[in-house]
């Protein structure tokens, strides 16, 4: 074996030879190609993205116009909520796109609430943010009563599994969510346990077989959600929000508030001369162009590039209102 | 051959049992589980009596000032890391920017393009060239001939930015954990208090849910891959820490004492003696903590860490299993890769060592050859597109995973029906029974209850260690969840060791099954758990059933293995001797085969319950609540910070607890002299 090694690295660089003398006459060197971003005065754009689909769709479109119309270079991020606003005091995070409120953060980072105030709102992205409970859309067919929260006790026998004993169950998401659900489901008096599925994909998977399977199913679910388009999800009247309603979290026993979702960027980023600072500013759109972006990522499979290019070849008009301000 | 993560390394496994069968530790084994079942029979009535009384539940988001306590730590943590006040997170900070440079220095050399070079200074031909090159020279050419198609899969799987990125990350990591862990590996073996002071804190290290530590890091490290790679060096630094201290250990005496009488000093001992003698050792420590850093690689993608994590977590946001499964199986190649090649490297390293030479002229040859050729190709790949961007076609990994797409869509329709049924009986008459009895007792009488079955098993030591460990749980106050975890893990531990001794006896008997089953087990292990997650999802809803099928997916491979390599160590001649005793298959297996590999089906029983513990968390993305939930319930939300870690920290005195009773227990079993 031992005298057959030269030989095999001989034969291969003689190809290697061979490769080198075709590709001598081919071209294709590497200095003639040429970078997509030619102006650099916009420098780095870090967005965060957070986990999940509809925010991809915002970061990548707005991440899509900073890159082609700003030429700024666009750093995607993957983290976490909190993560990305710690992200904000040390200059790693620009960006996060679509907030869900987060009292909590503001209070830590947002001078007005009483933060440190490397966090400042950039106002809203126009998406309307919808959290409450719902049923799959064969339930709502056959029990037409049940979207009143004050029929849910009488079919609560229906909803219930191996986790939650004599109760019915009630899903809830990932731990990173908003939630009431406990002290609603303690305040309103029904006969129900608030069971953690504890991650979005988890709720999705069970939306999705319970509609297939025509299994029951209540659980807690939110939009502007690229699934919606797949599976209508039917949404459960709890006691009407009002003004305040929410203000003692132990006390809950009215709806969520309807979130406008916002824009929120570190200050620094703010103060900065970056053309994307008023790009950040005017990014507006609805959620129905959200789902299309996110439909395009989730279930079409496409790049998120090039599902946010899709969008905005077809949507000149707007992009250019948030570019001209 | 492979290393491919055996156990943890927790305690070195205890020497397979080669004495013939003995009837005094099967009469001590039988009188100690008299005695547990006795506890069961006690413990029972008292549940009955107390059920539901003085259980320490504790509501979803309920605050106590233990949780305040830990976020208060945590908090002032990110005031110092953001003032710069304190000279150590300004260490932190520092070491971090180096890491980051280095790093960012590797990405413009292999995967990102650097403005305003369009491309990576080197693509993948000249990255293929260079890591056949280092294969070549450590290895031999026949891992040079694995390599090769390995690394030519990530490109042709559709990965290959994302594939190097993972191996840079990886190959910092290991870099680092060898670099201090083999010096910390000659400490533990040299000095048995500084032993006793490190094995604790390994413990904790290879305990702890590394979501806990995801907050913190990326607050003192910063967002980026230094973080990352600090996050992976927690976890994947004990196991070469652990083998190196064991391999020195086992140098033999005879042979220190006659270098000794050489005149020779304590450092010149160590580098010309002990560390050759225990190369091959060491460089199992390397393999398995390569193994351990990879597996870190979707959780790092959470902080945004570069790689093949990234497309897994992907895969799980957009709920595609096809792009969650690809990814994975290039995670799997490169695992099995480096495995491979590091136990190739191991063999050469030794042979090397016998010979005492470096090779003939022919391997100088070989290799001045190779070292121009991959000159060669790095020039081309520097200049040229074509051997710079790896090509789109042939596409491997579009209909893969269109397959496993489709394969999802047959799962959710044509299944479920029955797989609820299985669902529904396993928890109402497996879980939900234990579990009511270990969580909706008091806590004291399980408390007791935990502490005297401590006792009988595992005796002395095993009690002090349980009396700590309950202690901090209860003061962390999650004991209920904690209750509730444990259950899990134990229902899921049982399954383990069924499955393992079923499969392993067969592997151990027949080396047909064992070579057609061991790369579905290598696979197993190393595909990260985020990609069956959601097939089992699919199958059984979000549950704590579901939690327990990924966990005994996780666990049962290393199980498996162990069990098989103790049945095939039982000594050829006493197979033959009950053979010639006219004994039968049942009972070779069951009289012979099983009782000698007694040690072994010890030893998977206590990994198998570690595994299913490293999987609490993620078992709490999918319906299992209690702390796994509290886990990530800390990493996502402001608030409950302190929660986060009072749970993570229960997790580890969880697993200080099971794996101090379990491995005592078992050292007792197989030492049945001792303590009669």
């Amino acid at each position: 074996m031992e005298h057959k090694r030269p030989r095999i690295v001989a034969a291969a660089l003689a190809g290697l030879g061979l490769a080198v003398s075709l590709t001598a006459c081919g071209g294709g060197s590497i200095q003639d190609a040429q970078t997509g971003s030619g102006d650099k005065k916009c420098g780095d754009l870090n967005v965060a993205v957070n986990p999940w689909v509809g925010y991809e769709a915002d970061a990548h479109v707005l991440g899509y116009v900073a890159k082609t119309r700003l030429g700024c270079n666009v750093n995607y991020k993957d983290l976490d909520e909190q993560v990305s606003w710690k992200g904000f005091g040390s200059g790693e995070v620009d960006v996060v796109v679509e907030n869900w409120g987060h009292p909590e953060l503001q209070k830590k980072y947002m001078a007005d609430k009483g933060g440190d105030g490397s966090a400042v709102d950039f106002g809203s992205t126009g998406n309307k943010g919808v959290i409450g409970w719902f049923v799959p859309p064969w339930m709502a067919k056959k029990y037409p009563d049940i979207t009143d929260w004050k029929n849910l006790n009488k079919y609560s026998s229906l909803f219930k599994t191996t986790e939650s004993g004599s109760k019915g169950t009630l899903y809830d998401g990932d731990p990173g969510f908003v939630t009431n659900d406990e002290a609603l489901v303690t305040n309103l008096k029904l006969n129900y346990k608030v069971v953690y599925a504890g991650s979005e994909t988890a709720l999705i998977e069970a939306f999705r077989d319970a509609e297939k399977n025509k299994k029951p199913m209540l659980g807690y679910f939110y939009e502007p959600q690229w699934f919606l388009s797949e599976v209508p999800l039917v949404k459960v009247d709890l006691p009407k929000y009002t003004d305040g309603c929410d203000a003692d979290a132990a006390k809950v026993a009215c709806d969520y508030p309807v979130y406008d979702l916002n824009k929120v960027v570190a200050k620094k980023f703010a103060d900065s001369k970056s053309p994307a600072v008023d790009l950040v500013k005017n990014f507006t759109w609805t959620n129905d162009d959200q789902n299309v972006v996110a439909k395009y990522i989730s279930q079409d499979q496409m790049d998120p590039e090039d599902a946010a290019k899709k969008w905005v070849d077809a949507h000149k008009d707007e992009v250019d209102a948030w570019v001209k301000g | 051959m492979s290393v491919l993560a055996p156990p943890l390394a927790n305690h070195t496994p205890p020497e397979p049992d080669t004495t013939p069968w003995r009837a005094t530790p099967a009469r001590l084994v039988r009188n100690r589980f008299a005695a547990v079942i006795g506890v069961l029979v006690v413990w029972v009535v008292a549940w009955a009596l107390f059920k539901d009384h003085f259980t320490l539940t504790i509501g979803g988001s309920e605050q106590t000032p233990v949780f305040d306590w830990l976020r208060d730590r945590s908090n002032w943590v990110e005031e110092a890391a953001s003032s710069g006040s304190n000279p150590v997170i300004n260490f932190a900070g520092w070491i971090a920017d180096i890491v980051d440079s280095v790093f960012s220095w590797l990405q413009s050399v292999f995967t990102v393009a650097k403005f305003p070079r369009p491309l990576p200074q080197i693509g993948w031909l000249g990255t293929i060239a260079l890591a056949a090159l280092v294969a070549y020279a450590a290895a031999g050419w026949r891992t040079l001939a694995l390599v090769v198609p390995c690394f030519l899969s990530f490109g042709v799987l559709g990965y290959w930015d994302d594939s190097i990125d993972l191996l840079i990350v990886t190959f910092f990591a290991v870099v680092v954990s060898c670099f201090f862990g083999i010096a910390l590996g000659v400490l533990m073996a040299h000095s048995r208090r500084f032993s006793a002071l490190l094995t604790p804190v390994l413990d904790v290290m290879q305990t702890m849910p590394s979501f806990t530590y995801l907050l913190p890091f990326s607050i003192l490290f910063g967002i980026g891959p230094a973080a990352a790679v600090m996050m992976t060096l927690v976890y994947a630094a004990p196991p070469v820490i652990r083998i190196t201290a064991h391999g020195l250990r086992g140098v033999s005496g005879p042979v220190l004492e006659a270098t000794d009488s050489l005149g020779q000093t304590g450092l010149q001992r160590l580098w010309n003696v002990e560390l050759p003698m225990a190369k091959r050792t060491i460089i199992a420590g390397i393999n398995q903590t390569m193994m351990a850093a990879l597996s870190m690689a979707t959780i790092a993608a959470y902080i945004n860490s570069p790689g093949l994590g990234q497309p897994v977590l992907d895969g799980l946001k957009r709920s595609q299993l096809g792009t969650s499964f690809v990814a994975g199986i290039a995670i799997v190649i490169m695992a099995v890769m480096l495995d491979r090649s590091m136990t190739a490297a191991g063999f050469r390293a030794e042979l090397a060592a016998r010979a005492g030479e470096k090779g003939g002229p022919f391997r100088k040859v070989g290799l001045g050859l190779a070292a121009v050729g991959t000159l060669v190709a790095l020039y081309l790949s520097h200049s040229y597109v074509w051997a710079n961007e790896f090509p789109s076609q042939p596409d491997l990994g579009t209909p893969l995973r269109n397959a496993v797409d489709d394969f999802g869509n047959w799962l959710r329709t044509d299944l479920s029906h029955l797989t609820d049924a299985i669902q529904r009986v396993a928890t109402d008459y497996g879980l939900n029974p234990i579990q009511s009895l270990l969580a909706d007792s008091p806590w004291f009488v399980t408390s007791a209850a935990i502490l005297v079955i401590a006792a009988v098993v595992g005796g002395r030591k095993a009690v002090i260690s349980t009396v700590v460990c309950l202690a901090g749980i209860l003061g962390l106050g999650l004991w209920n969840h904690a209750m509730e975890t444990l259950t899990a893990c134990l229902v899921a531990t049982i399954a383990v060791v069924v499955l393992a001794v079923v499969l392993g006896v067969l592997m151990g008997r027949s080396h047909r099954v064992d070579v057609g089953l061991r790369p579905i087990l290598d696979a197993g292990q190393t595909l990260p758990p985020f990609v069956y997650l959601v097939p089992v999802l699919i199958l059984f809803g979000p549950n704590r059933f579901t939690a327990m099928v990924a966990g005994v997916v996780y666990a049962a491979p290393v199980a498996i293995k162990l069990v098989a390599d103790g049945v095939r160590a039982v000594s050829p001649n006493t197979i033959e001797a009950a053979e010639m005793a006219g004994s039968s298959t049942w009972q070779m297996i069951t009289k012979v085969q099983l009782p000698m590999a007694r040690s072994s089906v010890l030893l998977a029983a206590n990994q198998g319950l570690l595994y299913v513990l490293a999987m609490v968390v993620i078992g709490g993305m999918v319906g299992a609540g209690a702390l796994g939930f509290d886990v990530v319930t800390g990493f996502r939300q402001a608030n409950d910070v302190g929660r986060g870690l009072a749970a993570g920290t229960t997790i580890v005195l969880l697993g200080i607890m099971v794996d101090r009773i379990t491995t005592y227990g078992a050292q007792r079993a197989s030492s049945p002299a001792s303590r009669a």
